[in-house]
Parts: C-alpha cells; sequence; structure tokens
C-alpha cells in the first residue's frame, strides 16, 4: 500500500492526467457497492470503481471471473443484486439498455445475420434518426477504419472471424457513446490488424473523449491502451491502478502472478522499518532486503515478487549478505532480443531470469549446468502480505 | 467385399425408392388411363383431365380447401409464433406450466377427440350466446387454427430457443425499443422458420378429414371429405388426375426452390471472389 501512495507515476495516455488521484475529480461513472448473484452464484461480488472521463480502463482476470458480467450491468441488460451504477452522475437503476449512453461490442460479436456489414454499422444511427447522407458517410468512414470497404455488401456468415469481429467493433463505435463498453475487442486480430486498431482506438479516445472500458485477456494489450486497470479474481476486483502501479507494484500474490511473469518466495519477516524491510526465506535460501516498509508485525508471513528481467545472472562468486542466491543453471530459452534462464537454487526452488542478449554470445556466454550467482537492487522486490 | 458391400446398398436403395414412391408413379401413370376401370390398363387418354374441369363439385371443394388451409394457416402462425416466442423468450408469468402443457396437447390428442369436443363447444355455445350460428366455414376455420397452432408453436419454439439472446440485446444496446427489436431483428431472421411453420399448417389443414367433418356443415365440404366420399362409391379416375395434378404442383416448387438456392450460392461465391479480387488490388 505504502509503497503505491510513494510513487508519483505518469499516465501513459499523455491527454488524461491523473484524475483518480485528485480527491477532488468528479468519476464519471461510479460502481458502489455491486453485486450479482446467479441464484446463489455470485458473478460479481461487491465491485465498486470509479472510472473518469476519457480513461481507457481495462478489465483484466481470468475466465468466469464476472468481467462480462460487470459489462452487463452497466450496459443495462443484468440488472445488480445491489449497488449503485451511476454514469455521469445518472443512477441508471431502471433505465433499460436502449436509453443509455453506452454502446457495448459483445464477446460473441452479435451480428445482426439477416443484414450486410453495412446494415449492421448503420443500424444504431438509423435508431438515432440521423439524415441518411450523414449516416452514409459516418458509416463509410468506420468501415474504411476497419478495413471492410469491400466487404460493406456482405453477410455475417460470408466472412472470417476477424473479419466479423472488426464488424462488431465498427458497430459499437459508428455512434461514439459517452461509454463504450468493449469485451475482448481485439481478439481474433492478426497482430498486424491488432496493432493498427488499438492505434486507432487510442485515437478515438484521443479525439473525442469516449470513456472506455475493456475487457481484454491480453495483458500486453491493457499494458500499452489503458489508463488504467482493474485486475479480477472470482468476482471481486483485487487492484486497480496504472499499468505501471500493477506491474511494479502489485498488492497480493494473485497480482503479482496473473500479470507479467514473477518469481515468489515465501518467508518471515524479521526486520520492517520505515525505510526497509528483511525477510528471511527458506525458499529462497537467504534473507531478502528490500528498500521500502510495509508496516507489518515482525515475524509475520509474507512473499517477496520479484519480476525475471529484475534479476542479475553472473558466473562470479558475489559474497553479500543479502539479495544474493546461488544455484545451478538448468536451461535456457533463447528468444533473440533477450534469453529466460531457469536456474535451480541451492534452497531447491527454480526461478526464472530474464537477460538481454546485449553482445553476441562469447565471454559472458552461461551455458547449461553451470554454478551461478543471482543478485538484484534493493528495490526491485516487492514485500507481499497476500 | 466392398463390392458386394455397395450391390447391398443399392439394392436397398431401390427398394426404399420404390417402396416410397411406387404408389405415387402408379398413381400417375392410371390417371392417364383411357379405360373407366381404374384396374384396368386400356391405352393412353387424357379425359379425365377434361372430366375433372367439368366437375363443379370437386373444383369447388378444392377451392374452398384452399381458402381454409391459408386463412387459419396464416392465423395460426401469427398465434403460434406469439406463443413460441412468450414460451421462451418469457421463463416466468403464472399459468407458464399449464399454457405450454395446453399449447402442445392438441398434438398428441386424437383427431377424433379434438373434433368431437370441438363441435360440442361449438354446440353448447351456440346455446349459450347464440355463436356460432350452425356449423359451416367459420368454425371449420376456427377448428383447423386450434389444431395447426400447435405445430407452429412447436417449430418457432424450437426456432426461438436457438436464436441467439445477445442479438436483440445488441439492438437494444443500439438504441431500438423492444418492440422495435421484435420487428426488425428477431422476425426477419425467423422468417424462414415462420415461413416453414406456415406451410406445415397449410398443408395438414389442408390434408385434415376428422376434425373437418366433425365440425363442418352443409355446403362445405372440403376437398377431402368430397374425395372420401367419391371413393367410398367405387374408385374413380378423375380423383387420379387431381392427385397428379397435386403432385405436379409440389414438384414444380421444390423444382424452383432448389433453383432458387443454387442460384442464391452462386451469386455469393461470386461476391466473395469480388470481394477477394478488390482486396489483392488494394494491397
Ligand atoms: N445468466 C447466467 N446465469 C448463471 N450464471 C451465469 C450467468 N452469466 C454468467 N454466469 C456465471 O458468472 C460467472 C462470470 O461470468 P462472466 O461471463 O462475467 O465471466 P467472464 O469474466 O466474462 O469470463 P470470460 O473471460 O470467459 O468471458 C461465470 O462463472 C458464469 O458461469
Ligand atoms: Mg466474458
Amino acid at each position: 500500500m505504502a509503497a503505491v501512495e510513494k510513487t508519483t507515476k505518469q499516465p501513459q495516455n499523455k491527454h488524461v492526467s491523473a484524475p483518480w488521484n485528485d480527491p477532488k475529480a468528479e468519476p464519471y461513472i461510479r460502481i458502489e457497492n455491486v453485486t450479482k448473484k446467479f441464484g446463489e452464484f455470485v458473478a460479481v461480488n461487491n465491485v465498486s470503481l470509479n472510472i473518469y472521463r476519457g480513461e481507457l480502463f481495462s478489465l483484466l482476470g481470468g475466465s468466469g471471473c464476472g468481467k462480462t458480467t460487470l459489462l452487463r450491468m452497466l450496459a443495462g441488460f443484468e440488472v445488480p443484486t445491489a449497488g449503485k451504477i451511476y454514469i455521469d452522475g445518472v443512477d441508471m437503476a431502471g433505465i433499460p439498455p436502449y436509453d443509455r449512453p453506452t454502446n457495448m461490442m459483445f464477446q460473441s460479436y452479435a451480428l445482426f445475420p439477416h443484414m450486410t456489414v453495412e446494415q449492421n454499422v448503420s443500424f444504431g444511427l438509423k435508431q438515432d434518426k440521423y439524415p441518411d447522407s450523414e449516416i452514409k458517410q459516418r458509416v463509410a468512414h468506420m468501415l474504411e477504419m476497419v478495413q471492410l470497404m469491400p466487404f460493406a455488401k456482405r453477410k455475417p456468415h460470408q466472412l472470417s472471424g476477424g473479419q466479423r469481429q472488426r464488424v462488431a467493433l465498427a458497430r459499437s463505435l459508428v455512434k461514439q457513446p459517452k461509454l463504450l463498453l468493449l469485451d475482448e475487442p481485439l481478439g481474433a486480430l492478426d497482430k498486424k490488424l491488432r496493432e493498427a486498431t488499438q492505434f486507432e482506438l487510442m485515437n478515438i479516445q484521443d479525439r473525442l473523449g469516449i470513456t472506455f472500458i475493456v475487457v481484454t485477456h491480453d495483458q500486453e494489450e491493457a499494458m500499452t491502451l489503458s489508463t488504467r486497470i482493474g485486475v479480477m479474481n472470482e468476482g471481486q476486483i483485487v487492484q486497480t491502478g496504472t499499468p505501471q502501479e500493477i506491474y511494479e507494484y502489485p498488492q497480493s500474490k494473485f497480482v503479482a502472478d496473473f500479470i507479467g511473469s514473477v518469481n515468489l518466495f515465501e518467508g518471515q519477516i524479521i526486520e520492517d522499518e520505515q525505510d526497509h524491510v528483511l525477510i528471511r526465506s527458506d525458499e529462497a535460501g537467504g534473507d531478502i532486503y528490500i528498500d521500502h516498509g510495509i508496516s507489518s508485525a515482525p515475524g509475520a508471513r509474507a512473499w517477496v515478487a520479484i519480476r525475471p528481467e529484475k534479476i542479475r545472472l553472473t558466473k562470479q562468486d558475489l559474497n553479500e549478505p543479502h539479495n544474493c542466491l546461488s544455484g545451478v543453471v538448468k536451461g535456457i530459452a533463447y528468444m533473440g532480443n533477450l534469453s529466460i534462464y531457469l536456474v535451480q537454487l541451492d534452497s531447491g526452488k527454480q526461478i526464472k531470469v530474464t537477460m538481454p542478449n546485449q553482445v553476441r554470445a562469447a565471454e559472458f556466454m552461461i551455458d547449461w549446468d553451470d554454478r551461478v550467482t543471482i543478485t538484484w537492487h534493493a528495490n526491485s522486490p516487492v514485500a507481499l502480505l497476500s | 467385399m466392398t463390392n458386394r458391400l455397395s450391390w447391398f446398398i443399392i439394392f436397398w436403395l431401390i427398394a426404399v425408392f420404390a417402396f416410397l414412391y411406387a404408389p405415387i408413379i402408379s398413381v400417375v401413370v392410371y390417371s392417364f388411363n383411357a379405360s373407366k376401370l381404374v384396374t384396368v390398363w386400356g391405352g393412353w387418354s387424357v379425359k379425365w383431365y377434361g372430366a375433372l374441369a367439368n366437375d363443379r363439385q370437386i373444383i369447388d371443394a378444392a377451392i374452398l380447401s384452399l381458402e381454409i388451409a391459408a386463412i387459419s394457416s396464416t392465423l395460426a402462425t401469427i398465434l403460434g409464433t406469439i406463443a413460441g416466442y412468450v414460451l421462451v423468450r418469457f421463463p416466468k408469468f403464472l399459468g407458464r406450466t399449464a399454457f405450454s402443457g395446453m399449447v402442445s396437447a392438441p398434438l398428441v390428442m386424437p383427431e377424433v377427440i379434438t373434433g368431437l369436443s370441438m363441435l360440442l363447444l361449438f354446440i353448447s355455445m351456440e346455446q349459450l350466446i347464440g355463436w356460432p350460428q350452425g356449423r359451416g366455414f367459420t368454425t371449420v376455420i376456427i377448428a383447423h387454427v386450434t389444431f395447426t397452432l400447435s405445430y407452429v408453436a412447436v417449430v418457432m419454439r424450437s426456432r426461438f430457443l436457438v436464436l441467439d439472446l445477445s442479438l436483440e440485446e445488441a439492438a437494444q444496446d443500439l438504441g431500438a425499443r423492444p418492440l422495435k427489436v421484435f420487428f426488425v431483428i428477431t422476425l426477419p431472421i425467423v422468417l424462414p422458420a415462420i415461413i416453414s411453420g406456415w406451410l406445415l399448417g397449410f398443408t395438414i389443414s389442408l390434408d385434415d378429414l376428422v376434425i373437418s367433418s366433425f365440425t363442418n356443415g352443409p355446403g362445405t365440404s372440403t376437398l377431402p371429405m368430397v374425395v372420401f366420399s367419391k371413393v367410398r362409391l367405387g374408385l374413380d379416375p378423375k380423383i387420379n388426375a387431381l392427385a397428379t395434378i397435386i403432385i405436379a404442383i409440389v414438384a414444380i416448387g421444390v423444382i424452383i426452390a432448389t433453383v432458387h438456392i443454387r442460384r442464391l450460392e452462386r451469386q455469393r461465391q461470386r461476391d466473395e471472389q469480388m470481394a477477394m479480387r478488390a482486396i489483392a488490388a488494394q494491397a
């Protein structure tokens, strides 16, 4: 907790300052203690969330953790069992989907099978009785953006999976609503198109100030796109924060493990001061010194999380009192720009280390079965209490 | 081995087709029989078709049957579609179980019982409220709607069951109100099922003998009733001619539908190729 408050972060999207750090800022979407039960099953469990105008908020979480259900409550297809949802200060209780200032892109796309691509995209604009010429022009622009112009006259069943996804995306974007809910918007696209569409999404958000809530399974996508990320687990939001906060300062083992790859050591706190904490870990086979306090009782159980890229690997024998362990290389995966090393520590625990391939092989080469020492900087790991 | 097996299959194929179509073919062939005796071949002739065209009784009955079938299947399709929709999209309402059972009851009820109970209902209604007065066109229509409705409701219900709910949600999400969603999204998507429901109702109504016999009145003899009464007086070659005409109409309908579907398929392939070329040109 303390760690997060101490750091001041630059948000990714330069046009949005950090309203979530400003206590006076009025949230655009307020989700207050929302719970959704299906019979006895709790799909969304007491979620509270503030989202600000112009944000691109990503929801990350495993399959079945309640992301879609949360979006459906915002769109008005599910009624919360408890709690309130406000959009732009208006209580959404009792407001039907067709009167809400939201559009949703469905995970299943939900394209109208009896309409062409063009008719699908223009459907929403027709409901609002825009003049024909404007509809035509906006639809054309949208189709151009998602590169579906040549398919305008086709029916959905004549399209590939990725093409259908783009139609669904275009259909939800074309009305430029106040709040856009995207359920896995880019999952089926190839890399190039995906990047282009990501770029276009950020562009739209910039230009029109639309607020986005995006569900995604792709962490890299969430990292590059989002102003903030909310990590969900079993119906609850376990942490919200900017991509950097989530990645660098996870607050629980679940978040640390879910986002990116991480090495976890279980241990016991033996010193907890204002400016550092010392954790003795049998699992690591040594003491770990971290240069920030976590304010807990000495003797408490704690976990240390450290990312593979923050660990240094050397064949030299360093004799430091802490943050220094030794082991044997058990595996190397060459990835081109970097290599992943699997190191078996003397304690028996296997850890992952990634190192950039700065030079081409030669003297720094570390080989299978080499004895190595691993170290890290005292500000690299995070101590977790749960 | 495989050869023997394939001969075996061919034999059964022929046997099954013969079983299905031999009666129909014999009807068609005998409709061109010159002899008045249905079972004796007397050379080729089309005279029974001429006789048929002059038989006012059969012609009138055919027209009446078509009218009844068209009106009752249209009404049954409207009601059956609504019933099917309600049963799928409204999981909870008072009396749902009873409603669901009653919609499909005429499917399993013997026709004689349905016909008899309709007759009793009409008689007691006439005594109580004075309507319907006697039996005739209206009562036959009502009876036909009642039992063809069940078939349509079953067809529509299974169609709505597999209809993705998120389509209707997406339409609402884009700003369409529920009634508009029903007419602009739901109905067009299930239109093929509605058409098959209508055709099913039409054929069943056209075909019905038992229920019509119970509920009809003077001057409303349907085609099956006329055919049946004629056949009881001895086989009439005109009936063969009538059957042949009906078979021809059905066959032509099937051929047109097949050709139409083929044409659509070819059109689709052409569109696809054009789109691919457009993309290639773009790249
Ligand atoms: N209508 C419903 N009735 C009963 N249970 C439901 C219903 N809708 C969702 N659930 C349950 O609620 C849980 C959350 O579902 P949800 O669709 O929100 O998951 P999700 O996070 O979107 O998963 P995914 O990433 O796989 O799409 C699941 O366990 C699901 O089985
Ligand atoms: Mg989902």
